[in-house]
């Protein structure tokens, strides 16, 4: 699960880690509210504030969703027109409000999931600010990496080695103080992945009118493993419902895996990966998908029935293809369930159905009765489907 | 011979008593693996399936009375990977987690404790194993399989049926058949299998099912042009039309930042020997093809 970047932040300050102050604001005028307080800040040496969209999805600069403001005046136009924005097709409905930052130097550091290890694996580099992929491919030297220990997490010693090897030079304390901090924030959260770009050097004012450098986390985005949700009070909470096709919200109550693509044949499987390789049969038979839809194992009927819902519920869905390999899942369950969905629906979209494997003769004989479409190979009922949402008799 | 399970395995699984756990050790059983002890904690002295199978507390008791060497966990996700800890403590050489919906960061101490064992694990969320003939371990359906010579090596549960069905429809048996699950950390990565097969007199062929996400198979496919250049060499990738971004179901399965394509897969295939099939359908042509006449 995906979360905005002011709640990244609420977590990483919950571990300790330095994070500039900043406040959210659903409307202009709280984002003018925000502002007055962080201009008025004798700390802030910019004496701007920074108006950040807050959407989960990447390249909210680029699209003129992170702008600065010098006036209390400008804050509330610039966040008017910040919160009038679609960014890459998602409303904003937040910006995060903070004192524009006086960047000294730009830093990457990043935790994640190392699946070829099965370790953490801390991510630095001193060429922070940009894409880190981007940094990958024009200078793969810049970039370190240090797995922490599956038993210790990150010793005092390790952390220290990666300080300097990221090149934090007189801030190394700090770098070595937040990559234990970015390990608490993953564990403390079951997350999958703590990134922080840019880790950034800045300078600030002490209340003498003094300059202050300090290292702290600029940005936060943070995903959080869907399989842990239910041990973390309060996780859930920090969904962006707003953010998701209604379509995703109604599969999660079924327990289905749906993802929305731009097709026109809905498909249905069980198992991710059986689901894929519909998908990939479907394009090769010609035509082209309209969803990735596991039902999971062991659905029963009710299950299938949401799921054929949902699939209806996308206007473009000419054609259905059932794809059922019985194992744990019953096959005459998913039958049964298919003749319910079929009763239900308003529109009338012609289905392919196969289904082999467990209880398959009981499933063969409810479709036979009920007069379904079926097919025998999964490349005969990719081609049937196809057909069928071409409008050709199969 | 085949590989993880065969005549020698005696199987312990954990969770019996549970509604999965008893459903698929009846399967287990029916198919002719050597099903020896079930464990339940608190139901110790008891029996399952029909009085077949004898229960005990815990996994060090199965060993004891019964010498089990390979185990099987049914518990929930909660459970789980301390279900995984207590197989390896009782000295369990071979363990498969079906269990699915285990929290990532959990599994990370786990596979460590079972390597520092010496101990080998697949999964967790996977299907498990099965050496045709003799015995299989997990919740693949049995009637697929046939006997035979060809090692089958996938990420997926119902994919793999499909390839494997495929493969027992035109008349080409299986060694070993292994899903080693869709989880971001599993155990035992296709690489790992491959030198399993290698090492396995009985293994002619093999066959390499993969998905997006990640690069395990290109870890594989590069160590099998080294290891195994004159084996006959099959693979199937899912997923050549997944968006980028997008999680496809398993927690592994996802394209990001241009990574873990299947376009990037099956060339690193191809490059290394295999033949790629843009069907699981055309897996025992292909095979043949291969120079395979098992």
């Amino acid at each position: 699960m995906k979360i905005h970047e002011a709640d990244a932040k609420s977590l990483l300050v919950a571990q300790g880690l330095p994070v500039p102050a900043w406040a959210v604001a659903r409307t202009p005028t709280q984002a003018r509210e925000a502002a007055v307080q962080f201009l008025a800040d004798p700390g802030n040496a910019t004496k701007k504030v920074v108006i950040k969209a807050q959407v989960l999805v990447g390249g909210r600069g680029k699209a003129g969703g992170v702008r600065l403001a010098a006036t209390a005046d400008e804050a509330e136009d610039v966040a008017a027109q910040i919160l009038a924005l679609k960014i890459k097709g998602l409303p904003v409905r937040r910006v995060l409000v903070g004192p524009a930052a006086d960047i000294v130097k730009e830093y990457y550091l990043s935790v994640l999931l190392d699946r070829a290890t099965k370790r953490l694996m801390f991510i630095g580099s001193a060429e922070g600010g940009v894409e880190i992929e981007q940094v990958a491919v024009e200078n793969p030297d810049a970039i370190v990496y240090e797995h922490a220990d599956p038993l210790l997490g990150l010793p005092d010693y390790a952390a220290r080695e990666l300080a300097f090897k990221v090149g934090f030079g007189k801030h190394w304390k700090a770098g070595a103080a937040i990559a234990k901090g970015l390990l608490r924030t993953m564990i403390a959260n079951d997350a999958d992945l703590v990134e922080i770009n840019p880790l950034a050097v800045i300078r600030e004012h002490n209340a003498d009118g003094t300059p202050v450098e300090r290292l702290v986390c600029l940005d936060a985005k943070i995903t959080l493993d869907d399989s842990a949700l239910g041990r973390h009070k309060g996780l859930e909470e920090l969904r962006d419902l707003d953010a998701e096709d209604p379509a995703d919200v109604e599969a999660r109550r079924y327990d289905l895996t749906f993802i929305k693509l731009d097709g026109d044949i809905g498909c249905m499987v069980n198992g991710a990966g059986l689901a894929m390789t519909t998908m990939d049969l479907v394009k090769r038979a010609g035509g082209e998908p309209a969803n990735f839809l596991d039902i999971g194992g062991g659905a029963k009927a009710d299950r299938v029935a949401a799921a054929m819902r949902l699939i209806l519920e996308d206007r473009n869905v000419k054609a259905i293809l059932v794809n059922i390999f019985g194992g744990i899942t019953r096959g005459d369950e998913v039958a049964r369930g298919l003749v319910e969905a079929r009763a239900q629906q308003e529109r009338d979209v012609p289905m392919v159905v196969r289904i082999v494997g467990t209880n398959a003769a009981e499933a063969a004989e409810i479709l036979e009765e009920a007069h379904f479409v079926t097919a025998a190979s999964l490349d005969e009922a990719a081609a049937k489907a196809v057909a069928a949402a071409k409008g050709v008799a199969s | 011979m085949s590989i993880l399970i065969g005549r020698d395995t005696r199987l312990v699984v954990q969770g019996i008593t549970g509604r999965e756990g008893e459903f698929h050790s009846r399967a287990m059983l029916e198919y002719g693996t050597p099903l020896v002890a079930g464990m339940t904690p608190g139901k110790g002295g008891q029996t399952a399936l029909d009085g077949r199978v004898p229960v005990f507390d815990t996994v060090a008791e199965a060993v004891r009375e019964t010498g089990a060497n390979t185990s099987c966990i049914f518990v929930p996700a909660a459970g789980a990977p301390d279900a995984v800890l207590e197989s390896v403590a009782a000295g369990i050489q071979t363990i498969f987690c079906i269990t699915e919906g285990i929290p990532a960061l959990d599994m990370i101490s786990v596979v460590e404790k079972v390597r520092l064992a010496g101990a080998r694990l697949i999964g967790p969320n996977c299907p498990g194993a099965t050496s045709p003939g003799r015995a299989k371990v997990g919740i693949i359906p049995g009637s697929i399989h046939r006997e035979g010579r060809v090692g089958v090596v996938s990420r997926s549960g119902t994919l793999t049926y499909e390839a494997v069905q495929a493969m027992t429809d035109a008349g080409l048996g299986q060694s070993t058949c292994v899903g080693i699950g869709g989880d971001p950390i599993v155990g035992t990565q296709h690489i790992d299998i491959l030198r399993l097969f290698a090492e396995d007199p009985e293994t002619d062929a093999l066959v390499l099912i993969g998905e997006i996400g990640g690069s395990a198979e290109e870890e594989a496919a590069a160590w099998a042009a080294e290891h195994l250049p004159d084996m006959p060499k099959v693979a199937f990738i899912a997923g050549r039309t997944a968006p980028e971004g997008k999680r496809m179901g398993h927690a592994g399965a996802i394209i990001s930042g241009g990574k873990g394509t299947a376009a990037s897969k099956v060339a690193a295939l191809e490059a290394a020997g295999f033949r790629v099939a843009g069907s699981p359908t055309e897996l025992p042509k292909l095979l043949r093809e291969a120079g395979y006449r098992g």
